[in-house]
């Protein structure tokens, strides 16, 4: 099997004094899905921003594509082939939706008509957003900001994208037309890491799985293997264990 | 008629005070970072101008196209070496730093210059006017006012259809999410501040050319740029212009009430801004 293209090896770090993450080892293939899930507090989100350069790390504990690349700058990641959904969306504010995307397309690995995603088609993928391109992002509802957001992500021609709690605060029925690009963005040869609270959601939109507890990972293996009672206990650690 | 005179007046002023006040919209409207050191600055290259008019013979337009340059290079090294050091959601340490830069400026060019007054010698334009109907109108005053328009329209279409506006206004709205999508804040930064600091220098020429500057000067010309952006509306580029001649006219209007109600005029229009309308002018929401 080749190289992994995004792989962690003892990846520790955290916030100044306080540690957040214990030697997470993790790798992701190209095309492939990962999910990463675990409780609040579990070290998920600083995993992200560990790997994409916004929390300092030693620089052997990140490889992309052959390189150690820890502690890389996050808008040098992007040049690289990183990209990221970020938790709360966070698009610019007081922007309008095409500007939002073009500010990714003006900084992207590959120009917009070199690379795999160009506006018209996330139009298709997102036919809303082709109506409201001239809207005010602020005046979008949730659902259609998170569109935004991935949008923004995938004009940055990433080939392994970072998705942290895209599902958070959206209707079921958002949810499901958010997950159905999934499939489409990895065909296109993107790997994908989902950080999910939603095991059931994670289990059935990935390939293979890792369960994070308290900085560590605590349960990893092909996402249609695992039992619900093996997460449980990784999710909750073994004294709280539920059936 | 005589109030007629006044608005025009007023508005010319407003050239002037615009000038002051778009390097501000653009650094503290957009990116949010008080530089108290706004007026030194231009105080500072006023005095350069003055000095480099005694040792090189350029005439006024050649003045502006070596004060310009070197307004932008020190733009740039504020940013890079001072500003980009307490950048952030915090405004305090940006505020305090530039404090600091606005009292050793003041120093360091009375050091300099002394707390003597200098003007350049205007070779006739600060003194030529022409007629409209009975009023008289200062031909440096309007090329002041055009150039402010032609900056502010400038400015505005930078920061609405070019890439640095683009990464300029993600960047302000949110630092971190701009880098995510590949924005390099603190390059952009370092460029909006070179920008900033060059129409500063601009104005540093025509202020010396319309009238006299002393080391001390510096912290007046803060608070009209100041009042000019939140008069009109934090963020938005034509409300510092405009922002800029409802004091240049407040101004004028009040200097005819009473030669003494000037400057208080502008003063009292701007807290009443503040009070019946916080977000500005022109501000969307």
């Amino acid at each position: 099997m080749s190289e992994p293209i995004l792989s962690t090896h003892a990846l520790s770090g955290g916030y100044g004094d306080f540690q957040a993450l214990f030697g997470v080892d993790m790798h992701i293939d190209p095309g492939e899905v990962i999910a990463l899930i675990g409780a609040n507090g579990a070290g998920k989100s600083t995993f992200l921003k560990s790997v994409f350069g916004m929390l300092p790390v030693a620089k052997q504990m990140v490889r992309f594509d052959g390189a150690d690349v820890g502690g890389t700058p996050a808008h040098k990641m992007v040049r690289q082939g990183l990209a990221m959904v970020p938790e709360g969306r966070r698009l610019f504010a007081g922007m309008s939706v095409e500007d939002n995307m073009r500010v990714a397309i003006d900084n992207a690995r590959l120009p917009e008509d070199q690379g795999q995603w160009t506006r018209d088609r996330l139009f298709d993928l997102f036919p809303i957003l082709g109506e409201k391109r001239r809207e005010m992002v602020e005046n979008l509802s949730g659902g259609q900001q998170q569109m935004v957001a991935i949008s923004r992500a995938l004009l940055c021609q990433p080939r392994v994208l970072l998705c942290d709690e895209i599902s958070l605060g959206l209707a079921p029925k958002v949810i499901r037309e958010i997950y159905a690009v999934v499939p489409e963005i990895s065909a296109a040869g993107t790997a994908i890491v989902l950080v999910e609270q939603d095991v059931s959601l994670a289990k059935s939109a990935s390939n293979r799985l890792y369960c994070m507890l308290e900085g560590r990972i605590t349960l990893s293996g092909a996402s249609g293997e695992i039992s619900r009672d093996e997460i449980a206990t990784a999710y909750f650690g073994g004294s709280h264990a539920v059936a | 008629m005589q109030w007629l005179d006044a608005i025009i007046q007023g508005v010319l002023l407003g050239g002037m005070y615009a000038q002051y006040a778009l390097g501000m919209a653009l650094m503290f409207g957009v990116m949010r970072i008080v530089n108290i050191a706004h007026g030194d600055v231009m105080i500072l290259l006023s005095l350069i101008a003055v000095t480099l008019a005694g040792v090189v013979p350029v005439g006024n337009l050649g003045l502006i196209l070596l004060v310009v340059p070197i307004a932008v290079a020190l733009g740039w090294v504020l940013q890079k070496f001072i500003l980009n050091k307490v950048v952030g959601a915090d405004p305090l340490p940006s505020l305090i730093a530039t404090f600091g830069l606005s009292i050793a400026l003041q120093n360091l060019m009375l050091e300099i210059w002394s707390a003597d007054t200098r003007s350049l010698p205007s070779s006739g334009i600060a003194s030529e006017s022409f007629n409209i109907g009975p009023i008289y109108v200062g031909l440096l005053p309007v090329i002041v006012l055009i150039c402010a328009f032609c900056i502010t329209a400038g400015l505005d279409g930078v920061l609405r259809f070019t890439r640095f506006g683009r990464g300029l206004r993600a960047a302000a709205a949110d630092t971190e999410a701009a880098a995510m999508a590949g924005v390099n804040p603190k390059k952009i930064y370092a460029t909006a501040t070179a920008i900033a600091v060059g129409i500063l220098g601009l104005a540093a020429v025509f202020a010396a050319l319309r009238a006299t500057v002393s080391p001390a000067d510096g912290p007046a010309q803060l608070i009209y740029a100041f009042e000019a952006v939140i008069i009109g509306g934090m963020g938005s580029i034509w409300g510092a212009f405009v922002g800029a001649m409802v004091l240049g006219v407040a101004q004028a209007v009040g200097l005819r009430i009473d030669p003494g109600l000037g400057i208080l005029f502008g003063h009292l229009v701007f807290l009443a801004v503040l009070a019946g309308r916080p977000q500005g002018l022109m501000a969307r929401k």
